[in-house]
C-alpha cells in the first residue's frame, strides 16, 4: 500500500520551510488542485473576498515601504549617501560573505558526516545540531561578549595562567565585524544543514554507486557528485540564513557594526526621519527579495536534481580511528559553541542572579511576554485556517495570489515591518487627532501607534506565514477522497470540517500556534519600535540590559527565550526521527 | 428490514442522455443506461474515456451538463441542478480507499450511521465487520492493515447505512494483479449476500467480468455497448468493443448473403442476419478460440509470434495475404516461430463490420 500525499509536508525539507524563516509559500496544495473547488463554491461566497482583504492589510506595511521609492528623496537621504550608505551597504555585505562561508563549510559539513557516515555520536548529532536555532542571534552575541571581554573567564583565565597583565597581550575583539558573522554563522548554519541534509538523503544510492564504479572514492564522489547534486539544496538553505543575517538588528547593534538595520533605527530615532528610514528600508528590501528569487530558483532546480526515489536503505561510511575523532570533533564545535557553552553561560549567570532579578518586574515581563505571545499566535491561526480553506476550496487566481502575499513578511526584516507599520498608523492617528480636535476641540492622541494594535499587527505581518506553512502543508495531507467520503456518509461541508478535518489537523494546529508563540517571543527589532511606552518584555529588557553591560543581570530573560527556542527545536527534530524511520 | 418487504421500484438507477463538460471540453456524451435493483453494474474503459466523470456525477461530485440522474426515481441531477452528495443516500468506495487515520476500523464503519441508537449501531457495525471477516480487527487503526483488509472496511463503511446504490471508484486498482480477480468475486458475493445495488468503474475487464452483471464499455466519452460479459465478448456492437474486449483479429470478408461471408479461411454462416449489404467489403472479428489447430487441414498459416500462456500456446498466425488471426493451442503442440502449421476455423457464429475502407479500395 502506498499513501504518497501523507509525506507532503512531513519531510525535514518541507518542515524546515513550515517552521522556520522561508519566505517561499510552496504550493503545497497543488497535488489536487480545484478537486473540492465546485460543490461549496455557492456556499462560500464571503470567503474570497475576507481572503482578499486579509492579504492586502497584511501587504500594506510592505507597500508603504516599497512606495517610499518613489518619493523625492529628502536632504537627509542626500547626507546618507554622501556618509553612511556606502558602510551600510559594503558591512551588511561583508556580514553575508562571512555567514555563507560559515554556514556553508559548517552545515554542509555536518549534514555530509551524520547522513552519509558512521561515526560515534552520529545519531545524537542527527538531531542534536539543530539546537543553535534555539539561540537569537543577539544573546549568543552578548553572552560570547561576557564570556570572552577582557573582565570575563576566559580572558582571566589567560591572565592567571600567564601573570600578564593589561595591554600584555592580543586578543580577538570579539565585538567587531568578523565577530558579528562568527556570531550569526553559529546559530544559522542549521538552515543549511537541514536542506542539505534532506537533499542527501534523498540522493539515489544508485547515482552514488555508479561514482563509485567509475573510480571515484568516497571523498572523490562526495565532491562531484553528492555536492553538486545538493547545490541548490544548499543555496535555499543559506538564502535563508542570510535573509536572517539581513534581518539581524540586535547583534549588529550591540557589536557596534553599521548595517541597513541599523542605520534604519539611526535616521528613524537619531535623525527623525521617517521618510528617508523608509527609502533605506526600500533598500533593504530589495536586497531581501533578491535572496527570495535565488532561493525560489534554487528551490526550483532541485526538482531537476532529483535523482528518483530512494529504495535501498543507506549503507553509511564507517569511520574509525582518527578520522572518526575528527568527524565527531568536526559536529561537536558548532553544537558546544553554538548552543552548549552559551547556554551553560546564560545558566550559570542566571543561577548568580537568581535572588534579585527573579521577582515581580521579572514576573510582569513573561506575562507581557506570553500575553503578547499567545495573543499573535492564536490570531495567525485563525488567519492562517482562514487563508488556508480559502485556497483549499476556492483555488482561483485571485485567492492564491492572496494568499502567497499574505505570506510574504517573513523574509521582510522586523525593523522594516515596523517602519512599514509606523508610518501609516501615525497618519491615520494624526488624521483622526487633528479632525477630532477640529470638530470637537479634543485630542485623541495616538490611538494606533502606539498601542499594541500596532505591535501585534507588525507580528502578525510578519509570522503569518508560519502558521499558514504549517496549517497548508497539514491540510494537504488530507486527500480530497476524505472529504468526499464524508459527503457520501451524510456530512455536510461544515460537518466535514467538524468531525473529519479538525481531528485530523490537531498536530498542525497545535505546531502552528507553538511555532508562532516563540517566534514572537524571540522577536526584537519590531517590539523595540513599536511597544507602547514603558511596556517591556523579555527580550526588551535582555536587549536593555545588555546594552547597559548588565549581562549577567540579562541572563534570567535571555535563559527564558532559549528555553522556548527549544520547542520548535524539539518539534523539528521529531520529524526528522520519524522521517529517518521511512528513508 | 420494512424497506425490505416494500417491492422496490425495479430501476433503481436511471441516466438519461447525460452530457458533462468542463468548459469547453465534454468529457461525458450522451449516456444512458438504467440499473436495476439488486444488480451490479460496471463502467469499463481505458483511462480518460470519462467513467469515472460519470460514476462522480452520480455520486453528486460533478454537476451534468445535459440529461437526468434518477436514483429510485427520484431526479438528483439535472443541468444547472444537483442534489449534494450527503442527500443522495449513496455509498462510496474510494480508490485510495478514504479510510479516516483517526479512527478505529469499528468507528470508520460506523461513521455513516449518526441517526442510529447506539446499541442498533453497535450491532450493524459487528454484522459487518463479520460480513467482511474483519470481525478481530474492530479496533486496529486504519494504518496497521494490509491493503485488502483497508478496501474491506471502506466496503463495509460504504455499505453500513444500506445506501440506495453502491458506487466503487477502480477498488482495486492498487491490488497486486494475480489477487484482483479473486478480490472482485469476493466483493461480488459480499455485495449479493446483502442484496446491494452497485456501480463500479474500472479498466480490468477480467475484473469487470468477474464482478458485474451488467457492463457499459466507454470510449471518449460516450458508451458504446451496455450488456452481459457474455454478450460482450460474443456480440460486440462494434469495432472498439470487439477491439476492447477479448482478444481477437479482424480478418477482411466479402458479404455473400444475409446470413453468410467468405473470408480466407473459408465461409462463416449465422442464424441471425447479419444485417450488412449483399456483396460488399466486410471485416470478421476472429476470436483466438475460433482457430482451431489441425496438422490434417490443406489450410497453412506460418507462426509469427508465439506467447506460452502455461496451458495453451497463444500463436500469432500469419495467412497467405498476409492477414493476422490468432490461435489458442494446447501447450503440447509446440512450434517455433516460422513454422507453417495446419488449421481450421470453428465459428459458430458471426460477428462482421462494415470494412470502413470499403470505398477506397
Amino acid at each position: 500500500m502506498e499513501h504518497p500525499p501523507d509525506r507532503v509536508g512531513n519531510s525535514p525539507f518541507a518542515l524546515a520551510s513550515a517552521c522556520f524563516r522561508s519566505a517561499s509559500m510552496t504550493a503545497s496544495l497543488s497535488a489536487h488542485p480545484g478537486r473540492l473547488a465546485f460543490m461549496t463554491r455557492a456556499r462560500l461566497r464571503p470567503w474570497p473576498g475576507l481572503v482578499v482583504l486579509v492579504a492586502m492589510l497584511l501587504a500594506l506595511p510592505i507597500l508603504v515601504v516599497v512606495g517610499f521609492v518613489f518619493v523625492p528623496a529628502g536632504e537627509v537621504w542626500r547626507h546618507l549617501v554622501d556618509t553612511v550608505l556606502v558602510d551600510y551597504v559594503s558591512n551588511s555585505l561583508l556580514l553575508m560573505l562571512g555567514v555563507s562561508v560559515g554556514t556553508v563549510i559548517g552545515g554542509v559539513g555536518t549534514a555530509w558526516l551524520t547522513s552519509m557516515c558512521r561515526f560515534p555520536g552520529r545519531g545524537l548529532f542527527e538531531w542534536a545540531l539543530l539546537l543553535p536555532m534555539a539561540m537569537p542571534a543577539y544573546i549568543i552575541a552578548y553572552t560570547y561578549t561576557g564570556m570572552l571581554d577582557f573582565a570575563g573567564p576566559v580572558q582571566t583565565l589567560i591572565r592567571d595562567l600567564t601573570g600578564w597583565g593589561w595591554g600584555d597581550y592580543w586578543f580577538p575583539q570579539i565585538r567587531s565585524l568578523p565577530g558579528a558573522a562568527v556570531m550569526l554563522s553559529l546559530v544559522l548554519y542549521p538552515y543549511v544543514y537541514l536542506l542539505s541534509r534532506a537533499a542527501f538523503l534523498s540522493q539515489s544510492l544508485c547515482v552514488l554507486d555508479v561514482s563509485r564504479t567509475l573510480g571515484n572514492g568516497p571523498w572523490r564522489t562526495f565532491f562531484t557528485v553528492a555536492l553538486p547534486l545538493a547545490r541548490p539544496a544548499i543555496v535555499a538553505g543559506l538564502s535563508l540564513a542570510l535573509m536572517e543575517t539581513l534581518a539581524d538588528y540586535g547583534t549588529v547593534e550591540y557589536f557596534g557594526v553599521s548595517t541597513f538595520t541599523t542605520g534604519i533605527f539611526r535616521t528613524w530615532f537619531g535623525l527623525g526621519n521617517p521618510a528617508a528610514a523608509a527609502q533605506l528600508s526600500a533598500l533593504l528590501l530589495g536586497f531581501v527579495f533578491a535572496l527570495i528569487l535565488l532561493e525560489q530558483t534554487s528551490r526550483g532546480q532541485a526538482r531537476y536534481h532529483d535523482t528518483g526515489q530512494r529504495r535501498q536503505s543507506i549503507r553509511r561510511l564507517e569511520l574509525t580511528g582518527w578520522r572518526a575523532l575528527a568527524a565527531f570533533g568536526f559536529c561537536m564545535a558548532p553544537l558546544s559553541l553554538g548552543f552548549l557553552l552559551p547556554a551553560g553561560q546564560l545558566t550559570v549567570w542566571s543561577i548568580t542572579v537568581v535572588d534579585q532579578r527573579l521577582d515581580a518586574e521579572f514576573a510582569r515581563l513573561a506575562l507581557n511576554s506570553l500575553g503578547l505571545a499567545a495573543g499573535a499566535a492564536l490570531l495567525a491561526l485563525a488567519l492562517a485556517l482562514l487563508l488556508g480553506y480559502g485556497r483549499r476550496l476556492l483555488p482561483t487566481r485571485l485567492v492564491r495570489a492572496a494568499v502567497r502575499t499574505a505570506g510574504m513578511g517573513y523574509a521582510v526584516p522586523g525593523t522594516v515591518i515596523a517602519v512599514g507599520v509606523m508610518i501609516p498608523f501615525a497618519w491615520v492617528d494624526n488624521s483622526v487627532d487633528s479632525w477630532m480636535r477640529a470638530t470637537f476641540g479634543v485630542s485623541t492622541g495616538l490611538l494606533l501607534s502606539g498601542s499594541l494594535v500596532a505591535l501585534i499587527f507588525a507580528y502578525l505581518v510578519r509570522f503569518l506565514a508560519v502558521s499558514l506553512q504549517t496549517v497548508e502543508s497539514g491540510l494537504a495531507k488530507i486527500r480530497p477522497s476524505m472529504d468526499e467520503a464524508g459527503r457520501s456518509m451524510g456530512l455536510r461541508p461544515a460537518q466535514v470540517l467538524r468531525h473529519i478535518h479538525m481531528p485530523m489537523l490537531q498536530g498542525s494546529l497545535l505546531t502552528a500556534l507553538l511555532l508562532v508563540f516563540v517566534d514572537v517571543l524571540k522577536e526584537l527589532p519590531a517590539t523595540l519600535i513599536l511597544r507602547p511606552f514603558n511596556f517591556n518584555t523579555l527580550a526588551v529588557r535582555a536587549y536593555e540590559l545588555a546594552s547597559d553591560e548588565r549581562l549577567a543581570d540579562s541572563g534570567p530573560a535571555a535563559l527564558t527565550i532559549v528555553v522556548a527556542g527549544l520547542i520548535p527545536v524539539i518539534i523539528l527534530s521529531r520529524s526528522i526521527t520519524r522521517s529517518r524511520a521511512s528513508v | 428490514m420494512t424497506e425490505r418487504m416494500q417491492p422496490s421500484p425495479p430501476v433503481r438507477l436511471a441516466v438519461r442522455e447525460v452530457d458533462i463538460a468542463y468548459g469547453e471540453t465534454t468529457v461525458v456524451r450522451n449516456v444512458s443506461f438504467v440499473l436495476e435493483t439488486g444488480t451490479i453494474g460496471c463502467l469499463l474503459g481505458p483511462s480518460g474515456c470519462g467513467k469515472t466523470t460519470l460514476l462522480r456525477a452520480i455520486a453528486g461530485f460533478e454537476p451534468i451538463t445535459q440529461g437526468e440522474i434518477l436514483i429510485r426515481g427520484q431526479r438528483v441531477a439535472q443541468p444547472g441542478w444537483m442534489l449534494p452528495p450527503e442527500r443522495r443516500h449513496i455509498g462510496m468506495v474510494f480508490q485510495d480507499f478514504a479510510l479516516f487515520p483517526h479512527l478505529s476500523v469499528a468507528r470508520n464503519i460506523g461513521f455513516g450511521l449518526r441517526s442510529m441508537s447506539s446499541p442498533q449501531r453497535r450491532e450493524r457495525v459487528s454484522e459487518l465487520l463479520e460480513l467482511v471477516g474483519l470481525s478481530q480487527a474492530a479496533d486496529l487503526f486504519p494504518h496497521e492493515l494490509s491493503g485488502g483488509m483497508q478496501q474491506r472496511v471502506a466496503l463495509a463503511r460504504a455499505m453500513a447505512p444500506r445506501p440506495d446504490i453502491l458506487l466503487l471508484d477502480e477498488p482495486f486498482s492498487s491490488m497486486d494483479a494475480e489477487l484482483r480477480e479473486q478480490l472482485a468475486r469476493e466483493v461480488r458475493a459480499m455485495l449479493k449476500r446483502e442484496g446491494v445495488t452497485a456501480i463500479l468503474v474500472t479498466h480490468d475487464q477480467l475484473e469487470a467480468f468477474a464482478m458485474a452483471d451488467m457492463i457499459g464499455v466507454l470510449n471518449a466519452g460516450t458508451v458504446h455497448q451496455w450488456g452481459t460479459g457474455f454478450g460482450l465478448y460474443h456480440e460486440p456492437a462494434d469495432r472498439f468493443v470487439a477491439d476492447f474486449i477479448g482478444q481477437g483479429a479482424l480478418l477482411p470478408a466479402r458479404v455473400l448473403d444475409a446470413h453468410q461471408v467468405r473470408t480466407e479461411l473459408g465461409r462463416i454462416s449465422s442464424a441471425q442476419p447479419h444485417g450488412l449489404d449483399t456483396d460488399i467489403a466486410a471485416e470478421v472479428l476472429i476470436r483466438p478460440d475460433d482457430v482451431l489447430y489441425d496438422e490434417s487441414s490443406p489450410r497453412r498459416a506460418t507462426i509469427v509470434e508465439r506467447a506460452f500462456r502455461g496451458a495453451e500456446f497463444l500463436y500469432t498466425l500469419q495467412l497467405d495475404s498476409g492477414s493476422e488471426v490468432l490461435c489458442l493451442v494446447p501447450s503440447h503442440h509446440r512450434h517455433a516461430v516460422g513454422e507453417r502449421i495446419g488449421i481450421r476455423l470453428e465459428a459458430d457464429h458471426l460477428v462482421v463490420f462494415a470494412c470502413p475502407c470499403a470505398g477506397s479500395q
